[in-house]
């Protein structure tokens, strides 16, 4: 299709040249003499094309070769793109046909295109394959070969958490919070560079309570709680002595807070109940003093980067993510329902496939990400993680049989009676009891006569 | 928080609101009625973000791990 283009449009391919990045100049030499002669593709898909900048001139030179001509950079851009291709098999594509572009023609490279699309089209799931129970099997064998009880830590920072076969169920089960919560936490700028930056946003995050730097005693010859803080604490954590004060005059232990000369701090009890006593030595040994509340310990490591970052025991996204120096773009939990309640159903869809794949990779189990990208499907379906099970997906089928069939017969069928529920027959489980085809894979097939 | 920070999030995929022509595209492509496409909440941190509507549908532009780049489609409900 040789058309001529109008002026404006001439002025609309050289503007989306500039913008490639190729230089003014040699846009106005070439925009005169440009025809879309021999393009393989339209000229509308062409200015929505994302076209890389080294590739611009081909396509700009390639007017008018015949057939054999000598393929062009452009030329694999262009045909690649336009391919029905998964983005990743064009990426791989375009990297091998770059390597052999002197041996191809232009028409080898239309063969060869074909029959990576004709091979794609053939590997993909026949339409009705059951790969519910082919995802079932594909984690459930491998799942034999694992650890069943394993504390697994995470390096010599000996932070432990839960690996293993009681990992991927604890995550198929989403649980409000997992056995052992923990996060991992990439720094920004300066802190991720500088160790010493790093130790430091670990006091920031850690937990301390009052218990935790000094001795809380509750004595009842005056009717008050020492609070005796140890100075080599206070200094490692950074943490003035006057702040401690504060923070006890805070929790309203009624402005009766003393400082005594020997460095110990009295707090009295206002009405002289014993019971009152032991409350408040509870009430002062739990204050919050610095940190976050839920994040036990906090590690620092190099990741693979070399870049700090900081593993921590216990989880708390939301507060981490405002503290300064930390990079929340790529800050992580285990927690998935804080994931999800946090970062939206998506983002915890992607967060059950990498911890599933992490957790089996981890065991050196090599199971395909599909599987594990179905059930991650599966359980956000409707907009919230659902678990695998009773309380879950599989309870929550419109089948009667098909519950029945699964967990707590009897109290299902009951309910059922006393409901009047009707069962539609449509689904695999409940026409495998009634003993009639499934409609599946070959079964779903029916002969019209007409 | 800032506004909008949590789209940065790299466990976060694209959310685009699609217009009401995109979505009889899609239904009629695959047949389907709009109650047949996955869920997500009007409470979702995301759906908050970019202030989509119950009965929208939104756009996802999701990076896999299979196939580099992976579009799919959910109804926003109650």
């Amino acid at each position: 299709m040789r058309r001529v283009l109008t002026a404006e449009e001439k002025e609309e391919v050289a503007e989306e040249l500039v913008r490639a990045g190729i230089e003014e100049e040699i846009v106005e030499q070439i925009k005169e003499e440009f025809i879309p002669a021999e393009l393989t593709i339209e000229f509308d898909e062409l200015l929505g094309m994302q076209i890389e900048e080294e590739y611009a001139r081909d396509i700009m030179m390639m007017q008018g070769r015949g057939e054999e001509g000598e393929v062009k950079l452009g030329d694999i851009e262009l045909k690649v793109n336009k391919s029905k291709l998964p983005e990743r098999i064009k990426g791989e594509l375009r990297k091998k046909l770059r390597a052999v572009r002197n041996k191809l023609s232009r028409r080898k490279l239309d063969e060869i295109l074909n029959k990576v699309v004709e091979r794609y089209e053939k590997a993909k799931v026949e339409p009705r394959e059951a790969v519910g129970i082919v995802a079932a099997q594909s984690i459930g064998e491998p799942g034999t070969q694992m650890t069943l009880r394993t504390f697994h830590y995470a390096g010599v920072g000996a932070i432990y958490i839960t690996l293993g076969l009681p990992r991927i169920i604890e995550i198929v089960d989403a649980r409000k919070k997992p056995s052992t919560p923990a996060m991992k936490i990439k720094l920004e700028g300066e802190y991720a560079a500088d160790r010493n930056k790093a130790e430091e946003l670990t006091m920031e995050i850690e937990e301390t309570y009052i218990r935790d730097l000094g001795n809380v005693e509750a004595s009842t010859e005056d009717m008050s709680v020492w609070v005796s803080l140890k100075e080599r604490e206070l200094k490692r954590r950074h943490i003035e002595r006057e702040e401690v004060e504060e923070k006890l005059k805070s929790i309203g232990a009624g402005g009766l807070v003393e400082a005594t000369e020997d460095g110990k701090l009295r707090i009295q009890v206002q009405n002289k109940f014993y019971h009152e006593l032991l409350r408040l030595e509870e009430k002062v040994s739990n204050t919050l003093v610095k940190g976050i509340e839920g994040i036990k310990r906090a590690i620092v490591r190099k990741d693979a980067d070399g870049e700090y970052m900081l593993y921590t025991e216990g989880s708390a996204l939301k507060k981490v993510m405002r503290i300064e120096g930390v990079d929340f773009s790529r800050t992580t939990t285990n927690n998935i329902a804080e994931i999800a309640d946090v970062l939206g159903i998506e983002a915890a869809r992607n967060a059950i496939i990498e911890e599933m794949m992490g957790t089996l990779e981890e065991q050196g189990l090599d199971v395909d990400a599909r599987h594990v990208m179905l059930i991650a499907d599966a359980m956000t379906m409707d907009g919230e993680v659902k678990q695998i099970g009773r309380h879950g997906l599989a309870g929550g089928k419109a089948s009667v049989l098909s519950r029945a069939a699964f967990e707590v017969t009897v109290d299902n069928l009951l309910e059922a009676a006393i409901h009047g529920e009707t069962d539609e027959l449509k689904g695999v489980t409940e026409n495998v009891i009634v003993g009639q085809p499934i409609k599946l894979g070959t079964g779903a097939i029916e002969l019209v006569a007409r | 928080m800032k506004k909008g920070k949590i789209l940065e999030h790299e466990l976060v995929p694209k959310h685009e609101i699609m217009e009401e022509s995109e979505v009889k595209e899609l239904l009629d492509t695959y047949k389907i009625k709009k109650e047949q496409i996955p869920k997500i909440k009007i409470s979702d941190a995301v759906i908050k973000e970019i202030k989509a509507e119950v009965g929208d549908v939104v756009k996802i532009t999701r990076q896999s791990r299979i196939a580099g780049k992976y579009i799919s489609y959910r109804l926003v409900t109650e």
